[in-house]
């Protein structure tokens, strides 16, 4: 079995998988990272979102081993100790959550939004999260936390 | 403790786990020594099972075991409701096993069980079971399962018709009809709708040969229901030996409420094995095993006389209930349909008449509003629909016809009687919100760009607070409905609730604590509330049908009662007063008309250090439990606007404004109801404009079988939206709530397509079936623009 070696939020791993081992079968069911979540088997519903290197991906469409060398970023990473990234503040703030299982994916993929668009717009919010899938909240919420999550993280730099 | 009692909008207490990555759902959980269940699913509708050879499989590297219907020896998924033909007759109710019995009816019908040492294992070993299948022809739809000569699902099933149901004076109605100065006709298609929480289900079963325990991890709405019926009915298991636990579970919608075969499947299998298993659904799993919602095909006609005043109502509806009955399927059609036929009207005579089918699809049951929805999908689509028959303003038919607010109680001819509303009042709001009287510059400026614009209402009304155990079982119920609460109030004064409702999205571990925090004015951080194991709330009817407050809440207060009550006799003697004396009010007793008071906290403490304690007439302690049976169900309303702009080109339906004024009785937490209200909304126009179960007419093969295929509404799909609340306190409930979660998903589906049929009347199109896909628009324009 091949063996990968990766930084998971700022940890060396080294993990021995089998070829067919998807990046977030490794977090999950290696490294005992839960908060990423599988929702679908087509790469569609986005509970999965992790950044590898910064940048938002599907850890369900990535192999393990694709990953070797990469800096991996997921929820768990993303608050200091007990005080909230100002993304996840802003979600709890809007009450973007509800059933929480697309939540972590829904953040990382916001986080990796406002990184890339300091002020993004409504309708910018709402394609981006194109890759997301919500079944609870209508998204109403979800853009309201992002928008104010976006402006947080800029006003914070 | 304003701020963090009801009416306060408070921030979740759940949502710190769930921001960073700590929930705690089924396949988060692993047990030690863990095996892993794969299960081979029929990929044909309807075929005869002849010899498995599973000889293969069990030689493939990991596997424990394999197991078939030939193994699995129990009883079959048991039937929670029964609903009666006309003629008086039960329903049918063929049996439902958990792995075929010489016959799979359905694709996705489970036919064996792989238990492996790794995932990959089991479903690699699954792929080297022979299976003998025999194919029959596929009866899909309800039309092929009712045609004469239609091959039968089950052989003591005729017709495939599972009941023959009405309710109403038919003679009567048809009476009023035939005299009536007009009749609006309408033909109805209240499409297949996939449920999709995002969290698939899952389950992990083990047993315990110490104790004889089973313990069940499962994602389910009602853990309590799940022991009930898997024990009592399937593997014959003792409650006292069966613990179901149901964690954070990611969103149910109805689809989590029943009990499912993988769940027996794993609770007999680990004893089997002697090894804790888990199995997780694939999405794929999910479209092709978790219970589906609506599916209705109807018939109705409104009588009107000449002023607009509505005589009577006639509706004629099949009913798809997929090929078994499902937990709580037989209701749906029925008791949570058509007795919501009257919705918001004073309409004098209704008659309604259901039949249900058995198909080779899917089972179908509760998703979200069960019934309400397609009932509210009747009478609004066919109202506005008079309306523009009659050219009344729709908002001002509807005014005519409004059960007045001061008409309470109002007994309706379909069974119910509503306690309180005003649907004046949540009407007027709505059209101020979205500037109804402005609609006709707005349309006119669309038609400038080429465009056809439309608005839309519904003004629904619902049941909710599931429900008076008597009515329920009267009606054929096997169940009682009521709910459980114990308030737990620790030696130091903080507080553990325990509930028989559940918490998947509705926030229950925030809005309870706001009930409590108001009562006992104990801040809310010191209060935590435990749901979903039934080893921990002593019993419950779960969360559906927007009951969790109305019954679980009532149960709660009744509880709090309890604990105040207990308080004011320790109180008194520790106080040295007269019980009759004490008050408690802002967190403290204190003796009327004096400043001497005792905090709660320090009543709590005396009751568990009773030095200093009336001991021979009170038990020390203060941890008091409550049962509520509801007295009535609950009647939320309101309505809801759409406004819809269609480009005339591409078919495209772009929905530019919703609007939902609603009337929830008291509201705990403003900010949990709006978001309740808007993912309700989204799903209701999810099924209006994208989301559709389609099998193949030919094969039985769901085509929209995952989510690339079945159309889940996005974020760019949808605008944000505008909602109220005006209040009408529910007058038989001790907080007066009604209930708010599936009102969204009940008005929307109306007030979306009322709008895109208004738009689309500019062309000569005065009908649509949802969704409104681009494609369907697109050629009913074009339809009538060649002819």
């Amino acid at each position: 079995m091949p063996s990968v070696t990766l930084t998971v939020n700022g940890k060396q791993a080294t993990v021995e998988v089998e070829n067919r081992t998807l990046l977030v079968q490794l977090l999950r069911e290696h490294l005992g990272l839960t908060g990423t979540h599988v929702g679908c088997d087509t790469s569609q519903c986005g509970a999965c979102v992790v950044h590898v290197d910064g940048a938002s991906v599907k850890s369900c469409t990535l192999l393990a081993v694709q990953a070797a060398g990469t800096n991996v970023l997921t929820i768990e990473g993303l608050a200091k100790g007990d005080e909230l990234h100002p993304m996840q503040a802003a979600f709890r703030e809007n009450h973007g959550l509800q059933c929480g299982f697309c939540t972590p994916g829904m953040v990382m993929s916001a986080v990796d939004l406002a990184h890339r668009n300091a002020h993004p717009t409504e309708h910018e919010i709402r394609e981006w999260l194109e890759g997301n899938i919500c079944r609870c909240t209508g998204y109403h919420n979800i853009v309201k936390a992002i928008k104010a999550g976006a402006e947080a993280m800029a006003g914070s730099r | 403790m304003a701020d963090t009692g009801i009416g306060a909008a408070v921030r979740r207490k759940e949502d710190f786990r769930f921001l960073t990555g700590k929930g705690n759902y089924v396949d988060d959980i692993n047990r030690p020594n863990q095996a892993y269940a794969y299960i081979l699913r029929s990929p044909h509708a309807h075929a005869m099972v002849g010899k498995i050879d599973t000889s293969k499989a069990k030689a493939a590297p990991g596997v424990i075991a394999v197991f078939t219907g030939e193994d699995i020896k129990v009883g079959g998924l048991p039937c929670g409701w029964v609903v009666k033909f006309k003629d008086g007759s039960p329903q049918h109710e063929p049996p439902h096993p958990v792995l075929a019995q010489g016959k799979v009816r359905h694709v996705g019908d489970p036919v064996a069980v792989v238990i492996a040492d790794m995932k990959a294992q089991a479903k690699d070993a699954a792929e080297l079971i022979e299976v003998d299948y025999q194919p029959l022809p596929a009866i899909p739809t309800m039309e092929a399962a009712t045609k004469s000569g239609a091959p039968l699902l089950f052989e003591n099933v005729p017709n495939n018709i599972c009941y023959d149901w009405a309710i109403g004076d038919e003679a009567a109605v048809d009476a009023i009809i035939a005299k009536a100065a007009h009749v609006t006709k309408i033909e109805i298609v209240n499409n297949r709708l996939v449920a999709n929480a995002m969290e698939p289900r899952a389950a992990i079963a083990e047993y315990d040969f110490g104790t004889g325990e089973h313990l069940l991890y499962t994602t389910s709405q009602n853990p309590h229901a799940i022991r009930l019926l898997m024990g009592a009915f399937v593997l014959q298991l003792p409650e006292h030996k069966l613990r179901v636990i149901a964690p954070d579970v990611g969103g149910g919608f109805g689809s989590k409420i029943f009990l499912y075969a993988e769940e027996c499947i794993l609770t007999w299998a680990s004893a089997q094995v002697k090894r804790p298993i888990k199995w997780t659904a694939e999405r794929g799993e999910s479209f092709a095993s978790d219970a589906q919602g609506r599916d209705h095909v109807t018939h109705a006609e409104l009588a009107l006389d000449k002023d607009g005043k509505f005589l009577a109502l006639k509706v004629s509806t099949q009913a798809n209930l997929g090929a078994y009955l499902s937990t709580f399927a037989p209701a749906v059609p029925t008791y949570l349909y058509a007795t919501l036929l009257a919705g918001t009207y004073t309409t004098p005579a209704i008659y309604a008449e259901v039949k249900a089918i058995f198909t080779n699809t899917v089972p179908v049951d509760a998703y979200r509003g069960a019934g309400r929805p397609e009932a509210c999908y009747v009478v609004e689509r066919i109202v506005s629909k008079a309306a523009q028959e009659l050219t009344i303003d729709p908002a001002e038919l509807r005014r005519r016809n409004f059960i007045a607010k001061d008409a309470y109680p109002y007994q309706t001819p379909v069974a119910l009687a509503y306690d309180s509303g005003d649907y004046f009042a949540t009407l007027d709001m709505a059209l101020k919100a979205a500037d109804y009287a402005g609609f006709g510059l707005r349309r006119e400026e669309a038609a400038k760009h080429g465009k056809l614009r439309g608005i839309g209402l519904a003004s629904y009304i619902e049941a909710c607070g599931v429900a008076p155990s008597a009515v329920a079982g009267a009606l054929g119920a096997r169940a009682g409905l009521y709910e459980m609460a114990e308030v737990r109030v620790h030696p130091t004064g903080s507080i553990t609730m325990f509930t028989g409702t559940h918490s998947h999205g509705q926030s229950h571990e925030t809005t309870f604590a706001q009930v409590i925090s108001d009562r006992l004015g104990v801040p809310i951080e010191n209060i935590d509330v435990v749901h979903g194991d039934t080893a921990k709330s002593a019993f419950g009817m779960g969360t559906y049908g927007s009951r969790s407050l109305p019954v679980g809440g009532s149960a709660l207060v009744k509880a709090l009662d309890k604990v105040v009550d207990k308080g004011k006799k320790i109180a008194a003697h520790l106080m040295e007063a007269s019980e009759a004396d004490i008050e408690f009010k802002n967190g403290a007793y204190t003796v009327a008309g004096t400043d001497k008071n005792v905090p709660f906290g320090a009543v709590a403490f005396a009751a568990y250090v009773p030095h200093n304690y009336p001991l021979e007439t009170l038990e020390p302690g203060l941890d008091e439990t409550a049962y509520y049976d509801p007295k009535n169900f609950t009647f939320p309303s309101g309505t809801h606007i759409a406004e819809v702009e269609i480009d005339r080109d591409t078919g495209e339906v772009k929905l530019v404004n919703l609007v939902a004024a609603d009337d929830f009785g008291t509201i705990v937490n403003p900010m949990v109801v709006e978001g309740q209200v808007h993912g309700g909304l989204a799903q209701g126009v999810g099924q209006a404009l994208l989301e559709n179960a389609v099998y193949d007419a030919e094969s039985g093969q769901l085509i929209t079988g995952s989510l690339m295929d079945y159309c889940m509404p996005r974020a760019d799909n949808l605008p944000s939206f505008t909602v109220g609340t005006h209040v009408t306190k529910c007058t038989h409930n001790p907080l007066g709530v009604k209930g708010c979660g599936e009102a969204g998903a009940i008005g929307a589906p109306a007030a979306v397509m009322n709008a895109v049929v208004d738009a689309l009347n500019a062309v000569g199109v005065n009908d649509l079936t949802m969704p409104a896909t681009p494609e369907k628009v697109w050629r009913a324009i074009h339809r009538r623009l060649a002819a």
